[in-house]
């Protein structure tokens, strides 16, 4: 898994999965394939030369030279009001990768898998759990997956449909729940943590993404509960 | 040439000539590690030095922080992207720790609590260019950003800078580290781009 340098990508589909976030996914000649939860950079380039560049996780994994990506809008950033708002099937940009090679799944692995994901972190969690579902892997799964109002969640009826066939699935939401919700609306505490993941004796590997604050503070929840901090693996965004 | 992207560059960030290519400022601290934070009582921390005859430099939180240390004012470069200008910081500096230490060898293993390492060439870290870091902003460093201590080589990306740093081991070869082995460049100079393998 060597890095290449730039590669030419044309945007080859794209469709919203919030009001504020899209799904895109780009042609990519000579991509090499790659790990679920690797990332790739993104480069944009303005007619007068100017250059922006951004990391952004696929949500695709495997061979081929179709890589999904999915931008959440920072709403006073540069590239993803772009990506979200701007960008057009047809539309040529730059990408290299994969990059990363910690904080992937590999389905020979069979141990039991948690993930945890705030907003936008899903993204290399879903490519996980996507390639966990396609596999003939054993390995048991469960995602814990915080969103502000479920109109956030991003890639939310694929999400659901692997909660009926692979994926163990809950919701918390930071702002709003749907009609009848009966946990508590708000940020994760550690309780919540502990009662929606694995307990530490069945020893997951645990893949936690998204906003910084937020991993940050769902890791020390998981290793409060017990959990071996070597096991617990992190991929901040940012923000 | 590169790719134009239509309809690309109307919210662009100025350029600043302090910030390395491709790099964004920031005026908050974001947090970036492999994992959970460690939080490591000073009673129980220690930092050491060993040489290839096994020989260990070590000192205990009380020995370390009595040392003579420096004020060091910084830009700092994360690989991510943000970069961050002068930063101030309070440290140990690695030339005041590696007055005694007697070595050939040419490369440096920094080990972590929490298992982190990271690589770096001796060169890189003596004459003024890095140091072993326990104040930020004139507060003690907090565990998110590595506190205890952490090292600090503000001329290379940060990940060198390891967090809740606990010893260096002098190393004959530049074996690569934890980041190193898992997709980041060898060495991480921030003004050559060095991020990747
Ligand atoms: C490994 C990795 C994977 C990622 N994967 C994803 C993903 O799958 N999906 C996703 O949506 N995001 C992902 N991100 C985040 C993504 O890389 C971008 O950070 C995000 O899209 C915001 O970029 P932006 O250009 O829109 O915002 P930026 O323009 O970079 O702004 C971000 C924030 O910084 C502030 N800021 C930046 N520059 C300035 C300045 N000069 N002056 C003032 N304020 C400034 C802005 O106000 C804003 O709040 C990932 C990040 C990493 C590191």
């Amino acid at each position: 898994m060597r890095t290449t340098g730039w590669l030419p990508a044309r945007i080859a589909a794209v469709r919203p999965t919030t009001s504020h976030a899209r799904v895109l996914t780009l042609d990519v000649a000579g991509w090499p394939g790659n790990d679920p939860g690797q990332h790739l950079d993104i480069r944009l380039t303005a007619e007068d030369g100017y250059q922006a560049e951004r990391s952004y996780s696929i949500a695709s994994s495997g061979p081929g030279e179709r890589v999904e990506l999915a931008v959440d809008t920072v709403p006073d950033g540069e590239v993803s009001p772009y990506l979200v708002q701007a960008a057009e099937v047809g539309d040529m940009l730059e990408v290299k990768g994969p990059l990363g090679a910690y904080f992937v799944w590999h389905e020979t692995d069979t141990d039991p898998v948690q993930l945890i994901a705030g907003g936008s972190g899903i993204v290399p969690l879903l490519a996980m759990a996507r390639a966990h579902d396609r596999s003939a892997s054993t390995a048991p799964f469960r995602l814990l997956y915080s969103v502000r109002t479920p109109g956030d969640a991003l890639y939310r009826d694929e999400i659901l449909g692997l909660s009926q066939r692979s994926l163990d699935l809950t919701w918390a939401y930071t702002r709003e729940a749907p009609e009848g919700w009966a946990e508590p609306v708000g940020r994760l505490t550690a309780d919540r943590v502990a009662a929606a993941t694995w307990p530490p004796s069945q020893r997951p590997l645990t893949f936690i993404c998204g906003p910084t604050r937020f991993v940050e503070a769902a890791a020390d929840a998981m290793v409060a509960a017990g959990h071996d901090p070597a096991r617990v693996r992190t991929e901040r965004f940012g923000g | 040439m590169a790719q134009f992207t239509r309809g690309f560059g109307s919210r662009r960030r100025d350029a600043d000539p302090d910030l390395p290519p491709g790099q964004y400022l920031t005026t908050d601290f974001p947090v970036l590690s492999a994992g959970p934070t460690p939080r490591i009582p000073l009673t129980e921390w220690s930092f050491s030095i060993r040489t290839e005859t096994g020989e260990t430099a070590r000192w205990s939180w009380d020995e370390f922080t009595a040392l003579p240390s420096e004020e060091v004012s910084t830009d700092i470069h994360c690989v991510t992207r943000w970069s961050k200008l002068g930063t101030s910081w309070r440290g140990v500096a690695l030339d005041t720790l590696f007055e005694d230490v007697e070595t050939s060898f040419d490369f440096v293993m920094a080990h972590s609590y929490g298992g982190y390492t990271t690589n770096v060439p001796l060169e890189d870290l003596l004459d003024g260019k890095a140091w072993v870091a326990y104040e930020f902003d004139g507060e003690p460093l907090d565990p998110e950003h590595g506190g205890p201590a952490r090292l600090l080589v503000p001329h290379l990306y940060f990940w060198k800078s390891a967090k809740w740093v606990r010893g260096l081991v002098m190393q004959q070869h530049d074996d690569p580290g934890f980041w190193e082995q898992n997709g980041y460049h060898l060495r991480g100079d921030p003004w050559l781009e060095e991020r990747y393998w």
